[in-house]
């Protein structure tokens, strides 16, 4: 069955790859990308633009599935069949694929030094010398909120963890609105929505994320283990059957009006503005006590490099320094609201719920997802992990002490400052 | 005389040529690629070079706690997936064969191609669809006990450790029952008329009738769908993967074998994909087949009495 699938596959490809290079006459670059969300906008937006101010570079957007890209481009790089043109993904997946010669290094390429270090972070070696993609976007996690929800049931935005959990009660108490939509079958959104949200508040962002790489924090000291507690108690928010609720669920059940809070991440806004019709808003992860500092994980996202066995790297190269440019900023972070361009140059921005967002920026601490730089590098993966403890804690079934154990554990086991 | 006659007999090139085709394309596509896994699984990769480290990939998959544990889990899940289906699958597929062959039973053919028409489905299609039908927001499951005051009974079934793997089991059980069905059947319909009159004649009708002459005489299709169950359950990935992910949550619950290797050899989000462990855990697949497939064709097929009518 597999095997007819696979041949039906290779087939097709092999004819559409002889169709391609039967039109061909321009140079064509090919991007691979998990963002198939992002198609139109490639094709109706980025890719005219860049067509119209360089003749003779066709641009093809090629996306895949989100959870199958890393998969599928290792083994497309390794076959040699990949684009010009590679989508990247954020610290070590990228960091591998040009530790093996597959990524180039750009540090050169005109346009990089529209970037901060910071920016840049996600997409170096450890040392800083060599960077290999081009910042694109960081997305912001938070809360987006239903507005006529909240007016009806009389509901004020929430600033402090208090709040936000009596929040919650006056509209399960008002029962017309499921209070929060989240499912943990998919379990990367108890993890994504869920700790890393929240989490920086307790961990106090930056400082939790490094004393946690270089050893001094453990992960079952108090500040990682509150999150935790804090998400066990969302289990009696969530929908009936939340155990099987995806993430697509959890979408169409905020869209629909049927839910009042989506714990989100920025990316949400685009779809939702073109869903839903209600007014919404937003809330950042809510802090201990009223006039604590504010946490926010505003995490280098998406990024595009070079393939290294590009044959069309002059023209690729091109491209990537028109996507370093401000041009390639404003018309991204327009289309794509919620995707917040990382460019030092600011971005004027129209939606109002992205500026919402964006403007923790000003008086919120930033930090990135907690296991994405160097823990997750070993076996067992300390992101994929925390996906399952997460959802594991939100279901029940693990007491948030237990969770954090265990991972502290898994990450002992081959990380040598937390040995 | 003889030695010369065998002499100037031509050779029989027609034998090698018509066994080209098939051993040609069955050494590219799975024997060179077996013995490729069983070699990648001695090898190690150190500083992006490949390093011949002999059984340690195997000693740190049954060794190091976390690797066991996956492990074990993995195969424990995969042997109950067997189970489910040697419990539910082919009695059904017995039963459903028995009243198939039935010779007053009407619209036999219709009854026939339905239960068949799910086995010919993509597994994606299969997985989606049940997990739209279990779907505890949109499905029609919770409505259909409704209906019938079995609300309560429902919970959100592939969400929960405990029922997740058996409810898989089952939509697999769903999607397959026509094969047990359709091979028993055509076993059914190759007994002669005259054994199952002269039971008659001997006083042996009805149910005793299917226990004491039919059911002997398919014994060897039985068999034979055993073993087919049994290698395309440890091979089974698509239903697990479509519908639960690779993480085959919760709480790895309905992680297979299929599903771990998955996701070892070709990495899993942040997780970089480590083709060397992963073929050490094919090549245990591999090797769980073949002893399972060895122990039917050794102790159990040579025992079967066969019959020739």
């Amino acid at each position: 069955m597999t095997r007819k699938t696979l041949t039906a596959f290779l087939l097709g490809t092999s004819i559409f790859g002889l169709a391609g290079q039967a039109q061909a006459q321009d140079t064509t670059l090919t991007i691979e990308s998990w963002r198939n969300d992002d198609l139109a906008i490639w094709q109706e937006k980025l890719i005219p633009a860049f067509e119209a101010k360089n003749p003779g570079i066709k641009v093809v957007f090629s996306p895949s599935a989100p959870t199958e890209y890393n998969a599928a481009l290792n083994a497309k790089l390794d076959a040699g069949s990949a684009g010009d043109l590679i989508t990247c993904r954020p610290f070590d997946a990228s960091l591998e694929l040009y530790d093996k010669g597959l990524l180039a290094d750009l540090a050169g390429l005109a346009g990089m030094e529209n970037f901060t270090d910071v920016a840049k972070s996600a997409w170096s070696t450890d040392d800083g010398a060599a960077t290999f993609c081009v910042p694109m976007a960081s997305v912001i996690h938070g809360f987006i909120y239903n507005k006529d929800a909240f007016a009806e049931v009389g509901v004020e935005v929430p600033k402090t963890e208090g709040e936000f959990f009596a929040a919650l009660d006056k509209l399960k108490q008002d029962g017309t609105y499921i209070p929060m939509a989240m499912g943990t079958k998919d379990l990367w959104e108890a993890a994504t929505m869920g700790y890393q949200n929240i989490g920086p508040s307790y961990w106090k962002g930056e400082e939790g994320r490094l004393a946690l790489i270089k050893g001094e924090q453990k992960l079952t000291d108090p500040q990682w283990v509150e999150p935790f507690a804090a998400l066990a108690k969302w289990k009696d928010y969530l929908g009936d059957g939340f155990e099987a609720q995806s993430y697509p669920d959890s979408q169409n059940l905020f869209t629909l009006g049927r839910a009042a809070i989506y714990p989100a991440g920025s990316w949400e806004i685009s779809l939702f503005n073109t869903q839903a019709d209600f007014e919404m808003g937003a809330f950042a992860p809510p802090v201990k006590a009223a006039g604590d500092t504010c946490y926010i994980s505003d995490h280098n996202d998406i990024a595009i490099g070079l393939n290294a066995n590009s044959p069309n790297a002059d023209a690729a190269k091109t491209f990537l320094s028109w996507v370093a440019s401000p041009e390639f900023a404003t018309i991204y972070a327009n289309a794509l609201p919620g995707f917040f361009s990382l460019s030092s140059t600011p971005v004027e921005m129209e939606d109002a719920l992205a500026q919402e967002f964006v403007s923790w920026r000003e008086n919120c601490e930033s930090t990135i997802r907690s296991t994405y730089q160097i823990l997750s590098r070993g076996t067992p993966n300390l992101e994929n992990e925390t996906w399952v403890k997460s959802a594991n804690v939100i279901n029940g079934t693990e007491t948030p002490e237990a969770a954090a154990a265990e991972l502290q554990k898994g990450l002992a086991s081959w990380y040598d400052p937390q040995k | 005389m003889a030695g010369e006659r065998a002499d100037r007999r031509p050779t029989r090139w027609h034998i090698a040529v018509f066994l080209a085709p098939a051993v040609l394309i069955y050494t590219a596509v799975m024997i060179i690629p077996l013995f490729g896994t069983l070699q990648l699984s001695l090898f190690s990769t150190v500083d992006n070079r490949q390093i011949f480290v002999g059984l340690k990939n195997f000693a740190t998959l049954f060794g190091d706690e976390r690797w066991a544990d996956s492990f074990w889990n993995a195969l424990w899940n995969n042997t109950w997936f067997f189970i489910v289906h040697m419990v539910v699958q082919n009695p059904i597929g017995v039963l459903l064969a028995a009243l198939l062959s039935h010779p007053r039973l009407r619209f036999s053919a219709f009854y026939r191609t339905a239960i068949f028409v799910p086995t010919i489905l993509s597994f994606v299609i299969v997985g989606f669809t049940w997990k739209l039908i279990l779907s505890p927001l949109w499905g029609v499951a919770p409505e259909l006990l409704d209906m019938i005051g079995l609300k309560h009974l429902f919970t959100p079934w592939l969400g929960k450790e405990d029922y997740a793997l058996t409810t898989l089991g089952l939509i697999s059980v769903w999607q397959f029952v026509g094969i047990p069905m359709m091979l028993i059947y055509a076993a059914l319909l190759s007994i002669p008329e005259e054994i199952l009159e002269a039971a008659e004649c001997d006083g042996i009708t009805g149910f005793s009738q299917f226990w004491k002459i039919q059911l002997p005489l398919i014994l060897p299709a039985i068999g034979i769908i055993s073993i087919l169950t049994f290698v395309g359950n440890f091979n089974a990935f698509d239903l697990i993967y479509s519908a639960q992910g690779a993480l085959a949550g919760p709480n790895y619950a309905t992680d297979i074998l299929g599903t771990f290797l998955y996701r070892t050899f070709f990495g899993f989000q942040l997780q970089i994909g480590d083709p060397n462990m992963g073929a050490t855990i094919a090549s245990i697949m591999f090797f769980i087949i073949l002893a399972g497939v060895c122990l039917y064709l050794f102790a159990i097929q040579t025992r079967l009495r066969r019959y020739q009518f």
